[in-house]
């Protein structure tokens, strides 16, 4: 069974349809990045998985004991969190409320908290002003709050807008590993050349149209090759390159 | 200093109206600091001019002031929560139109009805204005808001930080909202006829911005804000009583002065740290 299963479904808001006839099926491990044009969807789809709209046709199905309140999100950040006064052990702590909602926290979950804290290197921090932090120091305090509401399925929203190169590269390690570490990924990205690095499969929205599929699949579609800008370096594009026949 | 204070609490009206102050006080701290943090400050400030509209209607038809403020104000807390959640419309300049057509018609009933109220009243507070039935639904009202914020201190921490995450999570978000917009509005009704309907909105916002200025938690923030209106409110009263000025004004100003010395000590902080 499929952590998450899209049937024939379509998506909109306000009246307007984004998406339609979409069909795709998560698996546990995969780490997927959505790339597309501005209005293609890709916030609409988000919104969906995360139970914030509901699908205008269709449908989308939790298997593997995945709730659908239980999906760590990292979403973009708000002008509300610019100057928010809050520690940041409070905001890690308020990613378990989709547990038990009691008056006090429990010992397991902050110990949980604490864990993800140390997971994504911001334990030392704890006590420190959000407001005070750096844009990536910030980024990881949501993704540790994310991994408290999780144990299975991350969904990033464009989690590197804003970082300067080293902590976007350090942002993209650390997602990687907690791929490696058994969560599934799905990322909301304008980054595509990084996408295709990291991904192993890519969604691609577009106008009435998308492509599902492995990054490998991408680089050698039509949409992909439009999209990117890089030229591949596998051997199969120098072969084609240097003229030969292309067969993926 | 002793004899002072018990020479103002041996007339029976300033009791009452300490009373409600302290509790209105209270209650529009806690919920200022989650209207401030949302950036719905202007909420209260618009429920404030509704609150005198109805009131002036009220008066000049011969009805019983609360029995129709507080409908209204109800419907107009859900209308304004509605319109700043709205990005199509501007939130604030609908909140600004509301505010402004509420005070017009106010005027306009005071005026043409010849009610022999005092308009100054409403406008500007007055503290001889509380009657037994408020102090009674201000402390129903301080119970429920404080049971409240002790009950779900992390929800609404959660809400107020992050209403997307927290809606994905599945906590409903709307019911926060509305449940605050509710109590801001019964503060506001309760509070405007001792503070005033253009004063009443400072205690909403002062104390929760005072106390941004130094407080690093969410919760030391609510905590020191709830204390901080509490001390203003009792210091704003006494100075009205000992130098005859009007409450809901001496309240204002001591709140302000806080907000000036919190903002310094943060300016002060900051450049220490910076020359560490």
């Amino acid at each position: 069974m499929a952590l998450i299963t899209i049937k024939n479904a379509s998506m909109g808001y306000e009246g307007k349809t984004v998406l339609s006839k979409l069909n795709l099926t998560v698996n546990e491990g995969d780490y997927i990045c959505i790339v597309g044009e501005n209005g293609s969807g890709k916030t609409t789809l988000m919104k969906c998985l995360l139970g914030l709209l509901q699908p205008t046709a269709g449908s989308i199905s939790f298997g593997d004991g995945l709730k659908q309140r239980e999906i760590g999100y990292l979403p973009q950040q708000t002008i509300i969190q610019q100057d928010f006064p809050a520690s940041v052990s409070e905001v890690v702590l308020s990613g378990c409320l989709n547990k038990r909602c009691t008056m006090f926290y429990s010992k397991q979950q902050k110990e949980m908290a604490a864990d993800n804290m140390k997971l994504t290197g911001i334990y030392d921090l704890g006590k420190k002003c959000f407001r005070e932090l750096s844009g990536g120091q910030r980024q990881r305090v949501m993704l540790a709050r994310a991994l408290c509401a999780t144990q299975k399925l991350l969904i990033l929203d464009e989690p590197v807008t804003g970082l300067d190169p080293m902590a976007t590269a350090d942002m993209y390690a650390l997602i990687k590993d907690l791929n490696k570490n058994g969560i599934t990924i799905i990322m909301v990205s304008h980054d595509v050349n990084s996408a295709v690095s990291n991904a192993t499969k890519i969604l691609h929205l577009s106008r009435n149209n998308y492509f599902y599929g492995t990054a490998h699949q991408y680089l050698h579609s039509d949409v992909g090759k439009k999209f990117i800008l890089s030229d591949c370096p596998c051997d199969d594009c120098r072969h084609r390159a240097q003229g030969g026949v292309h067969n993926v | 200093m002793f004899d002072f204070i018990a020479e103002m609490f041996s007339y029976n009206f300033i009791v009452r109206a300490f009373i409600v102050g302290t509790l209105v006080s209270l209650c529009a701290a806690l919920l200022g600091v989650t209207l401030v943090l949302k950036r719905y400050s202007m909420i209260g400030d618009g429920l404030s001019h509704v609150g005198f509209g109805a009131l002036a209607i009220a008066a000049s038809l011969n009805l019983a002031p609360l029995e129709v403020a507080i409908p209204v104000i109800i419907i107009a807390a859900f209308l304004l929560l509605r319109l700043s959640e709205n990005s199509k419309i501007n939130g604030d300049a609908a909140i600004a139109i509301i505010s402004s057509t509420a005070l017009a018609v106010g005027v306009i009933s005071v005026s043409v009805s010849g009610v022999n109220t005092d308009l100054n009243s409403y406008l500007f507070g007055s503290i001889l204005a509380t009657t037994k039935v408020d102090a009674i639904m201000c402390a129903i009202l301080a119970l429920i808001v404080i049971s409240i914020f002790v009950l779900f201190y992390n929800n609404i921490f959660a809400v107020t930080f992050d209403e997307t995450f927290s809606r994905a999570t599945g906590l409903k978000t709307n019911i926060y909202n509305t449940v605050i917009a509710l109590l801001t509005a019964l503060t506001i009704v309760i509070g405007m006829r001792i503070m005033g309907t253009l004063l009443i909105s400072a205690l909403i916002i002062f104390p929760a911005l005072s106390s941004m200025r130094i407080c690093k938690k969410f919760k030391s923030v609510i905590l020191c804000s709830g204390v901080l209106s509490l001390c203003c409110f009792f210091v704003g009263m006494c100075a009205s009583y000992k130098l005859d000025t009007p409450t809901g004004a001496s309240v204002v100003i001591v709140n302000a002065a806080v907000f000036l010395v919190f903002w310094l000590v943060e300016v002060i902080r900051t450049r220490i740290k910076r020359t560490d």
